[in-house]
């Protein structure tokens, strides 16, 4: 087989190792110090978004949240023919009444989508989620160690919090609004990242299958190559999905639009945390097994 | 020339049948109330009396109580469902007075007869005799009395706890109450055996009926509490569907566009299974009656994104195999045959991550979780299955037999 020039994937991790500890440790910070900004579904209060013929100023709401006598930390938001008015408190009927009925004096063909959520419920979610990552890294873990091995798993496990992580830390610093679909983003991208890693780790497996890899250099080699000859496949399946989530996030419905976004920033993580990430923490994995028992190299 | 054949008769045949289908097959795929209008309610119910336990039947018996009551009030398509073991989900689309119909889905909560028994004022009823849930399901009638007027008979399910009120009460009054409105106080006569009471007063025939309805209604087991609640407008509905689909088709066609350059021949059968698959999913979606949301609707973009994933591999795989020197025979089998693990490896995880959501999921989430557990399973048997036959036709009729058809240059190619 002739020698291609190929790029050092794994010698070059240890500045993006760097990188990625110097995000997650920014992450930790950002989510200690603001949190996150949580939507109506996990903060319990309401969520009134109006879409209007006409655009609606917050000078022209506030006097009718006053004269209902609701909402007086109530933040509005104006955009582009749509209003959107977020309450701390959950609306009862008669206020939700109300408000649509003063709205519909301002514009007739206003039509609103409102969102109430009771605290305890919002408690319950917020429980659920954190266990549906859980159960799911689990659940990843028990297939992928069985079809691969521990290390494998453990590395993609490793992979895919970080971009679970990082997305969270992006959402968190530019004060995006966290909702329950943003946590279907982030299982998706859970998904995603976990798709492309394991179509990495199944080059590796099967290279290791050919080789005898017997030192540390050995691995490191065997690794830069499958990466190699994966890349172009990673990028055009990162770039497909990218391209359908950006357009989501460009023309879709304004619903999805958190999700979409968490799906590109998560889709960009996933493709780079498989390469940089997850097949150099690998090797590390690996190597440990080699100076231990190196003389049954070619067990996988 | 039998497999060319077999290759145009199925592309024929195929896109014959999903061109002649998919007006008819989008007009009946459910929409969900973020994309029609309409709203949701999530109910938390609890005992009407307290100390009491929320039981299966009676939890199920308070959602057919508030099916029957949204179809009496002329919804379309009322769904309500159980969850967990004490909510109720109601899901009621395409309602012009919202207010109206929530107030009138939990307001005839109790139905009360009460006593004044123990209380500081005889006309204080204060102690609660029997409840909503003591009346037979629709035992309520309107019937005329002696007297030609009309009053409102209703039956007990246990005779002897009626007979037992009633006997203690004899002389007294009972105040039939439906929630703190008084309907009636009439006095116990005697000690009613049979189960049978009657409600008499001055009503109208209209008004008479008024409270029948009601009572029947109002044998709701179980008080309820609204927990969640999500109201969509119609014309906000039809926007977010509109731009979403439209953003999905946008997405779609780059994607094809990026296949078919990418890939050249394989990239059309490609993008003819991705056709497919999105036609299949639309089948399945009308076939089991799901309910298509916004959520849903990106995870159906997604999900075509990860199954060009599919046809990716395949694909660089077969480049890859025909760059070693393989014969494009050779090099599409080989190519098949390893890049079938990695699709499932790569698939399987996502569904554990998929089957999670679903499990642990509510309304949206599961929803996407769906679509996407459909997806996959229809992506392996559309862009694994059915691409690997159509691209072995091909090449077996000798149509496909230069790795330049493949996008694979000639000086690429090494020795084996």
């Amino acid at each position: 087989m002739r020698f291609k020039k190929e790029f050092d994937f794994v010698g070059v991790s240890k500045y993006f190792y760097t990188i990625s500890i110097i995000l997650t440790i920014v992450g930790i910070i950002c989510l200690s110090v603001f949190g996150l900004n949580y939507g109506v579904d996990f903060r319990a209060g309401s969520n009134v978004d109006i879409s209007t013929s006409k655009a609606l100023t917050s000078a022209e709401v506030q006097p009718i949240l006053k004269e209902i006598g609701i909402g007086e930390d109530a933040s509005i938001t104006p955009g582009d023919k749509r209003i959107n008015i977020r309450f701390t408190e959950v609306l009862n009927e008669d206020q939700d009444h109300a408000l649509k009925a003063a709205i519909l004096k301002l514009d007739k063909t206003a039509s609103f989508e409102i969102n109430t959520v009771d605290t305890e419920m919002a408690k319950e979610l917020g429980r659920n989620a954190i266990y549906a990552v859980l159960i799911s890294c689990i659940g990843i873990i028990i297939y992928v160690g069985i079809r691969f091995e521990w290390r494998f798993a453990l590395a993609a496990i490793l992979a895919l919090l970080h971009d679970a992580f990082m997305v969270i830390t992006v959402f968190s610093i530019f004060r995006l609004e966290v909702d329950l679909i943003f946590i279907t983003a982030v299982l998706t991208i859970i998904g995603y990242s976990i798709n492309d890693t394991i179509v990495i780790f199944d080059r590796i497996r099967e290279n290791l299958r050919f080789s005898k890899t017997k030192t540390h250099d050995d691995i490191v080699v065997l690794v830069n190559k499958s990466v190699n000859q994966m890349i172009l496949r990673s990028l055009y399946t990162a770039l497909t999905v990218f391209i359908a989530a950006f357009f989501l996030y460009l023309f879709g419905g304004e619903s999805i639009k958190m999700f979409s976004l968490a799906m590109v920033i998560g889709l960009v993580f996933g493709a780079y945390s498989s390469i940089f990430i997850a097949s150099p923490f690998w090797v590390l994995l690996k190597s440990k097994q080699k100076t231990q028992k190196a003389s049954n190299p070619s067990k996988v | 020339m039998k497999r060319i054949i077999t290759f145009i008769v199925t592309i024929l045949v195929l896109s014959g049948v999903m061109a002649v289908s998919s007006p008819g097959l989008l007009d009946k795929v459910r929409l969900g109330l973020d994309l029609k209008g309409g709203f949701e309610i999530l109910y938390e119910a609890q005992p009407i009396e307290a100390g009491q336990k929320v039981t299966t039947e009676s939890l199920n018996q308070t959602a057919k109580s508030l099916e029957k009551r949204a179809n009496v009030l002329g919804t379309s398509e009322p769904e309500v469902t159980t969850e967990g073991a004490n909510r109720i989900r109601l899901k009621i689309a395409g309602v012009t007075d919202e207010a109206e119909v929530r107030k009138k889905m939990k307001e005839p909560a109790n139905l009360t007869f009460r006593s004044a028994n123990g209380c500081k004022d005889a006309t204080d009823f204060c102690k609660i005799e029997l409840l909503g849930s003591d009346f037979k399901e629709n035992g309520a009638e309107v019937r005329y009395n002696t007297l030609n007027q009309p009053e409102i008979s209703i039956t007990v399910k246990d005779k002897a706890k009626f007979a037992e009120v009633t006997k203690r009460l004899i002389g007294k009054e009972l105040g039939i109450y439906l929630d703190e409105t008084q309907l009636s106080a009439p006095v116990v006569n005697s000690e009613l055996t049979d189960g049978n009471a009657s409600i008499t007063g001055n009503y109208t025939m209209e008004e008479a009926n008024t409270i029948r309805d009601t009572i029947n209604l109002g044998a709701l087991p179980l008080k309820l509490t609204e927990k969640y609640s999500q109201s969509v407008g119609a014309t906000l509905g039809k926007q977010s569907l509109d731009k979403t689909i439209q953003a999905g088709l946008i997405a779609s066609a780059f994607i094809l566009i990026f296949m078919i350059g990418m890939y050249r021949l394989p990239g059309i059968l490609a993008s003819f299974a991705l056709i497919l698959h999105t036609w299949l999913l639309i089948l399945v979606f009308v076939a089991a009656d799901f309910t298509l949301t916004l959520p849903g609707i990106a995870a159906f973009i997604l999900g075509i994104g990860m199954a060009v994933d599919a046809n990716i591999i395949t694909n660089e795989r077969i480049r890859e195999e025909m760059r070693n020197g393989r014969s494009v025979m050779s090099a599409v089998k080989l190519g098949n045959k390893s890049s079938f693990r990695t699709i499932l490896d790569s698939n399987i995880t996502t569904i554990i991550v998929a089957g999670v959501m679903f499990a642990y999921g509510t309304g949206a989430v599961k929803g996407f979780a769906l679509v996407l557990i459909v997806e996959i399973v229809l992506s392996i048997a559309t862009n694994v299955y059915f691409s690997h036959f159509l691209l072995t036709l091909l090449v077996k009729a000798g149509l496909l037999k230069k790795p330049k058809q493949f996008g694979v240059k000639e000086s690429e190619i090494r020795a084996l």
